[in-house]
């Protein structure tokens, strides 16, 4: 079953143009809720208020400000903002190919499938150059107004990718944070912590994590409708041991009679 | 808020870019456990707008019964799961909790991971996570410290907000971060989408191709190139009319209660988490406002006001005051005293 492209537009790089099409590859399902009014069980609406008078503003009456630390409004009109926005285009821009793995995890945001629109030779010749090259590419489009950074890629099985990436603005470094400070660590318990850090390494497989929770809260929603109470968990009392050195020396042990 | 977004599960943005921990709760590894507030690593905006009205003052978002046609205070507000007949089931905070008690209040690491082993596909939203309080700084530091020489991250499930969360955990420059990641039945396979991938490549294609890569290889990324272009001319547009004075209105004082919800930088309210030490007196909680709003509990002299939120929040853990993970400081002090502690 295809599903439905949601945007088409065309690689450019050099002299070379790919005609493409983007799909989501990703879907969402969590369990959705809406706010009620606890009395009549009736959805609520969000209004905007002016907090002072109380005054309901209607959404098209207001306008955007940006509060500075000195706590001045600075207003921006509508015809300002609407300037700011990105010039319309088909065109994915391909800035840089860099190798694979030189965009970290930190700027990944959001994954599309590319497919190609028309003829499919030249997306698959670029698939097969962007794998022997190790590359992959830094692009940028505008897509609904909006101006987008994203990383074109090979996935695993050969299938082409457009992730969508933050903004430097946006990504907080963390050198930029400065670390919690205080007296030096024990050598001898970092040592410990490392050891029973390598006991519980593994390969990577998502697979193995499922959203079991949505499961209970369906099955709550469910038994709540059919008049079932629903009996409380109590949780479980975890066992905590405030000393560093003994917790870990009593995780290791533990680990080590599992394994 | 944010019309393009269709995960539709990102934590509710606070209005106006203001911050605040979205979940408050423990890491544990072995037996080892400590306290941390979660905050988000990625500015919504990077110049956060308010909705103002025409006259600049600042706006609220409130909630309003259509029925009644009035206001509704936050206690006067559940959550439903809407059937397909239209009707609605009402879940409490505390049932949502108590499917699943430890994954509410705890990230527990039971396996670490290479990093680069996880596909980008997976990741999702970022986080940085502060030690909660001054006991919690060693063991922090420690398994930042542990992490960081492995170079392996932590993968777990919690529950935040009602909901269970993927994450990664890693450890950079002596600072924990989460990614949250995607459960691989939220990804696609390609074949679900029905594209073609039986499509040949021409040689003489991949080596055009192959000549234009080569023509655009870098060996880093250039953060220039991740720059938004959009952030610059707004910047400029803001520091022109501060400069002529023109559309600047000075803001209303903000609520004692705002606290660092009213700090405008993330940036700033992560130092101040990370960094306490080196924080000035934090201008939230001046000593007169505390005296003056300490609700004539002289006698316990529990001083509940000079508490951090995160520090009432264990103490309501440790009573097991039902709703307290949405419950603001306030609340929290009010529903201690009232547990007797």
């Amino acid at each position: 079953m295809a599903a439905r492209a949601m945007w088409k537009g065309v690689l450019r790089m050099q002299d070379e143009r790919v005609p493409v099409k983007l799909y989501s590859a990703v879907q969402d399902r969590s369990v959705h809720f809406r706010l009620l009014h606890d009395e009549d069980r009736v959805p609520v609406r969000q209004r905007l208020v002016e907090p002072e008078s109380e005054r309901v503003v209607e959404y098209f009456e207001t306008l955007r400000a940006f509060l500075t630390p000195e706590r001045d409004l600075v207003a921006l009109r509508p015809d300002e903002l609407d300037a700011l926005a990105p010039e319309p285009s088909r065109d994915i821009e391909v800035l840089r190919f860099v190798p694979t793995g030189a965009i970290d995890h930190r700027w990944y945001e959001r994954p599309y499938f590319l497919g190609p629109d028309g003829n499919s030779g030249a997306l698959a010749a670029l698939v097969a150059a962007m794998q022997e090259t190790r590359r992959e590419g830094i692009v940028r489009w505008v897509m609904r107004k909006k101006a987008y950074r994203g990383a074109l890629r090979a996935a695993g099985d050969g299938v082409p990718m457009l992730v969508t990436l933050r903004s430097a603005e946006e990504v907080i470094v963390a050198s930029e944070l400065g670390a919690p400070r205080g007296k030096p660590l024990d050598e001898r318990e970092i040592a410990m912590a490392q050891q029973l850090l390598s006991i519980l390494e593994a390969p990577f497989d998502a697979e193995q994590y499922k959203d079991e929770y949505r499961e209970r809260v369906l099955g709550l929603v469910r038994a709540k409708a059919e008049g079932k109470t629903v009996r409380r968990v109590p949780a479980r009392r975890q066992r905590i041991e405030p000393d560093l050195a003994k917790a870990l020396r009593l995780s290791l042990e533990a680990e080590r009679k599992r394994a | 808020m944010a019309e393009e977004r269709d995960d539709g599960d990102e934590i509710e943005p606070v209005d106006g870019g203001g911050v605040r921990s979205l979940w408050s709760g423990s890491i544990t590894f072995g037996l080892l456990s400590l306290a941390v507030d979660l905050f988000p690593a990625v500015r919504t905006e990077a110049l956060p707008l308010k909705l103002v009205d025409s006259s600049l003052r600042p706006l609220t978002r409130r909630y309003e019964c259509p029925e009644h046609g009035r206001f509704l205070s936050r206690d006067e507000i559940v959550r439903g799961y809407e059937l397909d007949d239209g009707e609605f089931v009402v879940v409490t905070d505390d049932e949502l909790e108590s499917l699943a008690p430890e994954k509410s209040r705890a990230i527990d690491l039971r396996k670490f991971v290479d990093v680069a082993e996880i596909d980008p596909m997976y990741f999702k939203r970022s986080y940085f996570l502060t030690p909660a309080e001054n006991e919690a700084n060693r063991a922090y530091r420690l398994l930042a410290e542990t992490m960081e020489r492995s170079g392996r991250a932590g993968i777990a499930t919690f529950v935040m907000c009602g909901k269970e969360y993927l994450v990664a955990l890693l450890a950079e420059n002596g600072v924990l971060r989460a990614e949250t990641l995607r459960f691989s039945d939220e990804i696609r396979a390609p074949g679900d989408i029905g594209l073609p991938i039986d499509a040949e490549a021409d040689p003489r294609e991949v080596e055009r191709f192959r000549r234009a890569i080569e023509a655009l290889a870098a060996d880093d990324v250039d953060r220039t190139l991740l720059r938004d272009e959009r952030v610059e001319r707004l910047r400029r547009i803001i520091d022109d009319k501060l400069a002529r004075g023109v559309d600047v209105e000075k803001a209303p004082e903000a609520d004692e209660a705002e606290d660092e919800a009213e700090i405008i930088d993330l940036m700033d309210v992560l130092k101040r988490r990370l960094q306490p030490e080196q924080r000035e007196r934090a201008p939230a909680s001046p000593p007169s406002g505390d005296a003056a709003r300490d609700d004539g509990n002289h006698a316990g002299g529990d001083d509940l006001e000079r508490r951090s939120k995160s520090e009432l929040y264990e103490r309501a853990k440790a009573l097991n005051v039902p709703g307290r993970s949405r419950m603001d400081k306030d609340e929290l002090i009010r529903a201690l005293r009232s547990a007797g502690g």
